[in-house]
């Protein structure tokens, strides 16, 4: 079951349709309402290792659905502590839930001030708008 | 991009279903309603139905209609009765397909070609250049809406009497009047019908009506290729021969036609590399153009919702293409492996 597009306000956005949930000096990653609807059904996810690093505005994984594949940008730089096993063994999951069971890393943040020039709900609907 | 796409008859009720379109052979097309993975499931276990109305209809008539296809197609029409229908291939000189299509037997003076979409426009200028005397070619597209509805309870929602794959009768659903087709690209038991062009969006109304789910192109894909199915441009093209893509059943070497002596000299001596499907044996998705390791690549790929697992076609080496062979695709620089296995990838367990 596909979830209703909602892009909640706690989170940061990035303009390739990720988002950050801010814990601490830590972070979770996930993708968009707006990304997963326009990959439709994923069937792969392919992570990064845990323990590597990803740097900001660069591909960290790939999800994958029946029609295209699709890198995963980071919005922040860090060092992977964890990778969602569930999205993984069931890719589905993020169609279903991206901003709930459906994150994909959560991450040691390398330099917490990136945070600041993530784009705030507002500006990311915006984005959105303009796609 | 102001490029005008041409609608199918049906064109409304997939916007006012919420189908996704896309451009498609010139087409707007729906790719999908609900998801290519439970539009799959629906054909699988009940009834899907498909607006394939893009698809072209050539209308070949003469006393000599039936000349005109002996030399240029591959199969033998010469024992097709009026209401049967066959699967044969149109070549050129060196052997390759122009396309693949579904030759049907109106009348010992008359026969429809349904071809793909995005052939249309060169399978009629090929033919309409070798035309005899005594074989008109016309191009009937624009008359016809055309409705693929597949799965093992699509003719018994339809209501249909029973009939052997591969003929086709006049019929109707519920007062559309149409030419019912026993023919599909799905693997599935059902049909597709032929309905006029201004009938189309109330045969469709009637088809859903009776409990068929609305498919997309999406899923129509992705069936096809878990039963193999070859789609033309993927898998065949006027640079691929049919030996080497397994399809030297609907070529009649005996009789004469386009490319036919290249097609001897192939199967003699053996293509040098074949067509085969296979599954992936590690996570991930094959797609058109990966290549397999050892000198092959993907002709076809995608995530098969009933095995649930990436599948594929891939002309590969012969020393490779045997069933149960391990092949490595290049999947983005990662060397993922895979197994050749037999036709078709998928097949329905026998159960009770």
């Amino acid at each position: 079951m596909a979830a209703t597009e909602s892009y909640p306000n706690d989170l940061k956005y990035h303009k390739e349709h990720d988002w950050a949930r801010i814990e601490g000096d830590e972070a979770v990653l996930g993708v968009t309402w707006f990304a997963q609807d326009a990959l439709g059904e994923l069937v792969h996810y392919e992570p990064p290792s845990e323990g590597g690093t990803i740097e900001r505005d660069a591909a960290y994984g790939e999800v994958e659905s029946v029609k295209a594949v699709s890198d995963v940008i980071a919005p922040l730089s860090g060092e992977v502590l964890a990778v969602n096993q569930k999205v993984v063994d069931e890719p589905e999951t993020v169609n279903a839930d991206p901003y709930g069971d459906g994150w994909l890393i959560r991450i040691r943040m390398s330099d917490p001030e990136e945070a600041d020039s993530l784009l705030d709900v507002e500006a990311y609907k915006q984005v959105v708008a303009e796609s | 991009m102001a490029q005008t796409l041409q609608r199918t008859p049906v064109h409304d009720r997939h916007a006012a279903l919420g189908a996704r379109l896309v451009p498609f052979a010139g087409w707007e097309m729906p790719v999908q309603y609900d998801g290519v993975i439970p539009e799959v499931r629906a054909v699988r276990s009940d009834c899907g139905v498909f607006d394939v109305s893009h698809m072209g209809e050539l209308e070949v008539e003469g006393p000599r209609a039936v000349d005109l296809l002996q030399a240029t197609l591959s199969n033998d029409l010469s024992r097709l009765e009026p209401g049967d229908a066959q699967y044969t291939l149109l070549t050129n000189e060196r052997g390759g397909i122009v396309d693949d299509l579904i030759v049907y037997k109106l009348d010992e003076f008359r026969f429809l070609l349904i071809v793909n979409a995005s052939n249309r426009n060169a399978d009629f200028a090929w033919l309409k250049e070798r035309e005899l005397p005594g074989s008109d070619v016309r191009d009937v597209s624009d008359e016809y809406a055309l409705l693929a509805v597949q799965g093992p309870r699509a003719i018994e929602r339809l209501g249909l009497p029973p009939a052997k794959p591969f003929t086709f009768a006049e019929g109707e659903i519920d007062g559309v009047q149409c030419m019912v087709n026993r023919t599909g690209y799905t693997g599935e038991d059902g049909c597709e019908l032929l309905a006029m062009a201004d009938d189309g969006a109330e045969l469709w109304d009637r088809v859903i009506a009776r409990g068929a789910v609305p498919c997309g192109l999406g899923a129509r894909d992705t069936l096809r290729l878990e039963v193999c199915f070859p789609l033309h441009g993927n898998d065949i093209t006027p640079d691929t021969d049919p030996i080497s893509a397994g399809l030297a059943w609907c070529c009649a070497l005996d009789k004469e036609f386009t490319g036919v002596n290249k097609l001897r000299e192939v199967k003699a001596r053996g293509p040098e590399r074949r067509l085969v499907p296979f599954v992936m044996e590690e996570k991930a998705v094959p797609r058109q153009g990966m290549a397999v390791v050892g000198g092959g690549e993907v002709t076809s790929g995608t995530h098969s919702p009933m095995l649930d697992r990436g599948i594929g076609l891939a002309y590969v080496p012969t020393a490779m293409a045997g069933a149960g062979t391990e092949i490595s695709v290049d999947v983005r620089g990662r060397s993922r492996g895979g197994r050749v296995v037999k036709r078709p990838i998928y097949k329905r367990e026998e159960s009770s």
